[in-house]
């Protein structure tokens, strides 16, 4: 049918993108975007069901019949947006189990957060408050994604996670105003925590050879620093709020640029956690396997019967 | 509500005792519901268990508000989930088993499922109304459950030999704990008899004839030795519940009198 | 280990009473029953919904986008299908 070449049809998905036409499942585009999206999405989709398990590490020793239920509907809600997220990935042909596969050889990658563990009850309040804090800021400029499916499916995790960031910080704030005991747990998890939850948004602006042409697609809206920095003025100030200590010596309010000055991340230990050396790796991962080989049996009944019930329906 | 007794015990103190044994039963296969989570055979099916999970925390905690304004014992709904001896929680044994395996996790559900449907069509019938609420909002979800349930235990009996095997098996394992769903003691006797509570004598024979029913269209079968354990209304457990209830009340027990 | 990977299903939800069933996302499920339970858990958690259809997904066909221009575009130009295209004298309503 279409006799254009290449860099006609470059130029005119280039222009499409310029003028925030959305770009749909079977319209052309280039093998690079593709990729970079596929990449991208099931990384996305790879972290929230990875995400799963750190917290719910604690859904059964929960401290209230409240908090059991609210934990159990976020995790839920991880499950949820994973799904949605793997949904958009089909859409460029990216099939779900075989994306599951890469994930368990570690050819996939999954946010380098979820490697860490969640050692007391306080670590649900920080992982809401900072990690999904963090998720919100990276995720609500990926609402207008270039991308239809992406961008739809990221409304909808928007629109059930601002319920997520609220609960952490319930569980951060009662505690840091709760008895001596609590006030410490929280601020043992936040001392954790908060360097890994920066680290959420990936590397330096320099160091990050992709997000160029990312932003140049429209796959992403806003660059690391840009939205790493956008994350400590708001935490800063709601840290402060309920007495609790950044730790970070060089975080210092710089009036010239209106924004918090703060310390170097040590990006050995990320580096290190994303190639598989961070405390938890090898457990998340352990997890995700065991739960697919010990449901092949389930699934493959299910298919079994789906047969079965076809053929009987044939001859009847 | 007036003091009647009837084998030294309070009416009071046997509805209380009949609501927190409803509550008991919901919480303990809710929290064994939610250890699937993140651990399921397919993500969709992670969603669906941790749904019932859901519905049944939620039943604890409207069944234990009830139980707790009937007949105020000095606790309030957490210290009853979570601060009571091992002794005095009187769920029923089935729903304290271990998942083992997603089979045996059906058949439970099941099992429960199809007894939960039965009392909570009686209960949309008891004298005390707002336990009549909680019923009729019950029963609507206990119906999906027992419709999931179903449909799976049909699947995997019906679905490739393994499966078969499997959740054959997980039905012989539970079946000793069937015939506990019908007992009864004086707490049953003084609430059926105020019509605060049911009979469940009464329905005993469509249980069966609705399990074997969907057995069958499962192509499994009820195991021929029908000896039976009792206890969990007694409070006498399964070795089983201990870990359940450390791992459940660690933080209430580590951190005692705290706001979470 | 390579197992069957269950089929592909489309979902659309009516979100309520006098809305047409709109295009959701999709999911994977067995058989038919499992896709509408699926859909239920997935795609109406927060009363999203009071009515699910379920389509497995390789049973859509779709228009090529590639001949969107000769498809679509003729008919914009038919503008005389919409009332506004009519003029009205004042004064004339209920039209």
């Amino acid at each position: 049918m279409s006799t254009k070449n290449i860099e006609e049809l470059e130029r005119e998905f280039q222009a499409k993108i310029d003028a925030d036409i959305k770009i749909e499942p079977n319209d052309w585009m280039p093998e690079g975007y593709r990729k970079t999206l596929m990449r991208q999405i099931s990384q996305h989709a790879h972290s929230e069901i990875v995400g799963m398990l750190p917290e719910g590490n604690w859904i059964t020793r929960a401290p209230s019949l409240k908090r059991k239920a609210v934990l159990l509907a976020k995790v839920q809600d991880e499950a949820g947006h994973g799904l949605y997220l793997y949904s958009a990935a089909e859409t460029l042909g990216l099939d779900r189990e075989k994306s599951i596969d890469d994930l368990h050889s570690g050819k996939a990658k999954y946010s380098s957060i979820f490697n860490y563990p969640t050692l007391t009850w306080a670590d649900m309040g920080t992982i809401g408050w900072l990690v999904d804090g963090a998720a919100i800021m990276n995720q609500v400029p990926l609402c207008r994604c270039s991308y239809g499916p992406y961008a739809r499916a990221m409304v909808r995790v928007c629109k059930e996670e601002s319920f997520h960031q609220r609960q952490g910080f319930e569980i951060v704030s009662l505690l840091a105003n709760g008895t001596a005991e609590q006030k410490q747990m929280a601020q043992d998890s936040l001392n954790r925590f908060w360097w890994p939850a920066l680290m959420m948004f990936g590397p330096n602006d320099d160091n990050s050879p992709n997000s160029a042409q990312s932003i140049k697609w429209k796959i992403k809206r806003s660059s690391n620093d840009e939205l790493r920095q956008q994350f400590i003025d708001v935490t800063v100030t709601q840290a402060e709020m309920v007495g609790l200590t950044i730790p970070d010596k060089d975080l210092k309010w710089n009036e010239a640029r209106g924004s918090y000055d703060f310390g170097t991340i040590n990006w050995e230990e990320f580096n290190q956690v994303i190639q598989g050396n961070g405390p938890c790796n090898k457990e998340r991962i352990d997890a995700r396997r065991n739960a697919k080989e010990n449901g092949a049996w389930v699934r493959e009944a299910a298919n079994a019967f789906a047969e079965k019930r076809k053929k009987k329906e044939l001859t009847h | 509500m007036e003091y009647l007794t009837c084998n030294n015990m309070t009416t009071q103190e046997a509805f209380y005792s009949y609501i927190v044994r409803l509550g008991d039963d919901s919480l303990i296969l809710g929290q064994r519901l939610s250890e699937w989570c993140g651990h399921g055979p397919v993500l969709e099916e992670d969603i669906a268990l941790t749904n019932i999970s859901l519905d049944l925390i939620g039943q604890t905690n409207n069944l234990y508000e009830l139980a707790v304004l009937r007949e105020n014992q000095g606790k309030n709904i957490d210290q009853l989930a979570f601060l009571r001896l091992e002794k005095e929680y009187e769920n029923l044994l089935l729903v304290e088993q271990p998942n083992v395996d997603f089979g045996y996790t059906i058949v439970r559900q099941f099992f429960f499922d199809v007894y939960r449907k039965l009392v909570f069509e009686a209960l949309c019938n008891s004298s005390d109304e707002r336990l009549a609420g909680i019923a009729e909002k019950s029963l609507k979800e206990t119906k999906y459950h027992l419709k999931h349930s179903s449909e799976w235990v049909i699947r995997l009996g019906d679905g490739t030999e393994e499966s078969h095997r499997r959740v054959q098996e997980a039905v012989n394992t539970l079946w000793k704990f069937t015939d506990e769903l019908f007992f009864q003691d004086e707490v049953d006797q003084n609430v059926i008899e105020l019509g605060l509570g049911v009979d469940n004598s009464n329905f005993k024979a469509t249980w069966n004839s609705h399990v074997e029913h969907v057995l069958t269209e499962a192509t499994l079968t009820i195991p021929s030795n029908s000896w039976q354990h009792a206890g969990g209304r007694k409070g006498i457990h399964t070795e089983h519940f201990g870990y359940l209830l450390s791992e459940m009340q660690y933080m209430q027990r580590a951190y005692p009198n705290m706001e979470w | 280990m390579s197992s069957k990977e269950w089929p592909l299903w489309e979902i659309f939800i009516r979100s309520k009473q006098g809305l047409s069933h709109k295009h959701v996302g999709s999911l994977r499920a067995a058989d038919a029953q499992m896709a509408i339970d699926n859909a239920r858990d997935v795609y109406t958690r927060r009363s999203e919904g009071i009515s699910i259809w379920v389509i497995e997904s390789k049973l859509v066909t779709a228009s090529d986008p590639d001949e969107s221009a000769e498809f679509f575009e003729p008919s914009e130009s038919k503008i005389y299908r919409h009332p506004t295209f009519y003029n009205v004298p004042d004064g004339i309503s209920h039209m």
